[in-house]
C-alpha cells in the first residue's frame, strides 16, 4: 500500500527537480506510466523503420541511400535504448514486444500513413523527426533519469536527421518541376498526420495531468504543437512550399502562428487502426518477429551449449 | 580497342574497380533488405551497418573508377545507368536475401574472400587505392567475424538452425567456383602491383572456411561440384534485373534532376 507520506516525500523529490532512478520508491501508477509512455515510443521507433525502409531500395542516388540506411538504423538504435531504459523497471523488452504485436500497446500513428514517393521520407525527416525532435528534446528533462537520458542521446542523432531531411526537402523544392511537385504533394499529405503526432488537444487527453504532476512529461500536447508549428511556418516559407492550411496565420497579439482544425476523426480512425497502413505494419512486424523465432531459439541454445562445458572445463 | 599497353591498364583498371564495387553494391542491397525485418534488434542494427559499409566501399570505389575514366561521370553513373549485362558482380551476391542462414552463409563467404584479398591489396602500390582498401578492410574483418559467429551459433545451435545452415550453404556453394575466376583484367592489375593473387590465399580461405563448418557441425560440400561461370563477363541470373529496376527507376526516370 502507498501512504500518503511516501506519495507526498515522491512528489517533493520531482518537484526540487530530482531524478527517479529504478531501484527509488515511486508509486505504482507512475511505474506503470513510464513503461507504457516509454515503450510506446520505443514501439514507435522500430516502426518507424517500414515507411521510411520503404525507399532504401529505391533511393535515387548512392549519398541518398546511405544517409537514408543510416537513419533507418538509427532508428533501431533508438528503439534498442528506449526498450533497455523501461527494462530497468523490471519489465522485459520481449513481453513489451508482444503488448504491441499482439496486444493493445499502441505506437504513433504517423507511422500508418504510406509512404509513396521518394520525397516523403525527405518531408518525414523534416516535420515527423522536426516533430520528434520538439517533444524529445522535453522528455530528455523527463524525471525518470533512464528515459532522460535515452532521449538525450536520441535527440543528439534525430538533429542530424530532420537535417538531412530538410536540406533534401530544400533541394527537392527548387528542382526539376517533377521534384517540385512530389515533395509538395508529400507536404500536403503529411502535414496535418504531423500535428497530430503530438497527440489529442488539451482539454482530450486523459493522461496529461499526472503525467505532468510527476514531470514525466514537461510540456502539453497542445504547448508543443504550437512550438512546432511557430517554427516549421518559417521553414516552408524559406524554401518555398505551401503548408496545406489556409487558416494559418500569425497573430501579432500572441507572437503565435494560428492553424485551423486539426482532422481529429482522422485521428481517431488511424488510431483505431483504420490508416492506409496499419494492418500492413502490424503484419510486417509480426512476420519478422515470427521469422526470427528460430534464430533467437538457435543462439539462446548455442549459449547454453557453450555454458554448459565451461562449467565442465572448471 | 587496346592498341596501346597504357590504355588497356587503364581499362583494366576501370573494369577491375567496377568488379569490386559491383560486388559490394549488389550484396549491400540484398543485405539492405533487411532493414526493418531483422530476427532480433541488434541484428537489425548490424546487418544495416553491413549494409552502409558495402554500399559505402562500393561508393568509393566507383567514384574512383569514375576519376580513372576521366570523361566526367560520377559514381552513381555506374550504379544507375548500367544494366544487368553491364554489372560484373558475383552471381553469389545477386540471389535474393533469403532466410537469415542464406545472408549469413553468403555474407561469411564474401568477408572471409574478402578478408585474403585486401590483405594484399591494402599493399597495392596505387596508393589512392591501396589507402581506400586500408580503410574498408578494417569493417570487413568486423563482418568475418560476425558472420563467423552467427555460422557457428546457428550450425551448433538448435535442429532447425543447424538444417537451415547447412541447406544455405550447400545452396550456395556452386556459386564459389567464381570467387577465384582470374582473366586478363586481374593479371594486368596484379602485373602492375596492384591486384590480389587469388591463387595464393586459395588454400587458406578453403581451410577457413572448412574449419569454420567443421566447427560449427556442418558439413563441407563438395568443391569439385559444378562451379557457375561467366558473373564478371556479365552472366547474370534473371534476380539481378529486378533488383536493378527497383534499385535505378527513380533516378532514371528523372536522369537530368540533382538528387545528391
Amino acid at each position: 500500500m502507498e501512504t500518503q507520506q511516501q506519495l507526498d516525500d515522491f512528489q517533493a523529490r520531482i518537484d526540487a527537480g530530482e531524478k527517479i532512478e529504478p531501484k527509488d520508491w515511486m508509486p505504482e501508477r507512475y511505474r506503470e506510466q513510464i513503461i507504457r509512455m516509454g515503450s510506446q515510443h520505443a514501439h514507435s521507433e522500430i516502426v518507424g523503420m517500414l515507411p521510411e525502409g520503404n525507399w532504401i531500395s529505391r533511393a535515387p542516388s548512392l549519398k541518398r541511400k546511405l544517409v537514408l540506411l543510416a537513419k533507418v538504423q538509427d532508428e533501431a538504435g533508438h528503439g534498442l535504448y528506449l526498450y533497455s531504459a523501461i527494462e530497468t523497471l523490471g519489465v522485459r523488452r520481449s513481453e513489451l514486444i508482444d503488448q504491441y504485436l499482439y496486444g493493445n500497446a499502441k505506437y504513433s500513428s504517423i507511422f500508418n500513413y504510406p509512404t509513396l514517393s521518394y520525397a516523403d521520407v525527405c518531408v518525414i525527416g523534416w516535420l515527423v523527426d522536426g516533430a520528434a525532435i520538439v517533444n524529445q528534446t522535453k522528455l530528455a528533462h523527463s524525471s525518470y533519469g533512464p528515459y532522460a537520458r535515452a532521449n538525450l542521446r536520441i535527440c543528439k542523432e534525430e538533429s542530424f536527421h530532420k537535417k538531412q531531411g530538410y536540406e533534401m526537402v530544400a533541394k527537392l523544392a527548387e528542382g526539376t518541376p517533377a521534384q517540385r511537385k512530389m515533395v509538395q504533394s508529400a507536404v500536403d499529405r503529411f502535414w496535418w498526420p504531423t500535428l497530430m503526432m503530438f497527440g489529442p488537444n488539451d482539454s482530450n487527453s486523459p493522461n496529461s495531468a499526472e503525467l505532468l504532476k510527476w514531470q514525466v512529461k514537461l510540456n502539453t500536447n497542445d504547448e508543443l504543437r504550437q512550438h512546432f508549428v511557430d517554427r516549421v511556418v518559417m521553414e516552408a516559407e524559406a524554401v518555398g512550399l505551401t503548408l496545406p492550411d489556409p487558416d494559418l496565420k500569425f497573430n501579432e497579439e500572441t507572437g503565435h502562428w494560428e492553424f485551423g482544425e486539426i482532422p481529429w476523426d482522422e485521428f481517431w480512425d488511424v488510431v483505431k487502426g483504420n490508416g492506409v497502413m496499419n494492418r500492413e505494419r502490424i503484419k510486417s512486424r509480426r512476420k519478422a518477429h515470427e521469422d526470427g523465432a528460430w534464430v533467437r531459439e538457435a543462439a539462446q541454445a548455442y549459449a547454453r551449449k557453450k555454458n554448459l562445458s565451461r562449467e565442465k572445463a572448471s | 580497342m587496346n592498341t596501346t599497353k597504357e590504355l588497356s591498364v587503364k581499362e583494366s583498371k576501370i573494369a577491375y574497380l567496377l568488379r569490386l564495387a559491383d560486388d559490394r553494391l549488389i550484396l549491400g542491397q540484398r543485405m539492405s533488405e533487411w532493414c526493418g525485418h531483422g530476427p532480433v534488434l541488434e541484428e537489425d542494427l548490424a546487418l544495416a551497418n553491413m549494409a552502409l559499409d558495402l554500399i559505402g566501399h562500393a561508393s568509393s570505389l566507383y567514384a574512383y573508377a569514375a576519376e580513372v575514366e576521366d570523361e566526367g561521370r560520377d559514381e552513381d553513373h555506374f550504379a544507375y545507368f548500367r544494366d544487368d549485362y553491364e554489372f560484373t558482380n558475383l552471381q553469389l551476391y545477386e540471389l535474393p536475401k533469403g532466410d537469415f542462414a542464406f545472408t549469413i552463409a553468403r555474407q561469411f563467404l564474401f568477408s572471409s574472400f574478402s578478408y585474403f584479398q585486401y590483405q594484399q591489396l591494402k599493399e597495392a602500390k596505387d596508393e589512392q587505392f591501396a589507402g581506400m582498401i586500408d580503410k574498408h578492410f578494417k569493417e570487413i574483418k568486423y563482418h568475418l567475424r560476425h558472420s563467423r559467429d552467427w555460422v557457428l551459433k546457428l550450425g551448433d545451435g538448435t535442429e532447425e538452425s543447424k538444417k537451415r545452415m547447412q541447406e544455405a550453404f550447400d545452396e550456395l556453394w556452386m556459386y564459389t567456383g567464381e570467387l577465384f575466376y582470374i582473366d586478363a583484367v586481374d593479371e594486368m592489375m596484379l602485373a602492375e602491383g596492384n591486384g590480389a593473387d587469388l591463387l595464393s590465399f586459395k588454400d587458406e580461405w578453403k581451410k577457413l572456411v572448412e574449419d569454420t563448418l567443421t566447427e560449427a557441425t556442418l558439413s563441407v560440400p563438395d568443391w569439385d561440384q559444378f562451379m557457375m561461370r561467366g558473373s564478371r563477363t556479365g552472366m547474370h541470373t534473371e534476380h539481378l534485373g529486378h533488383m536493378l529496376a527497383q534499385m535505378q527507376f527513380l533516378r532514371r526516370s528523372h536522369p537530368d534532376a540533382d538528387w545528391k
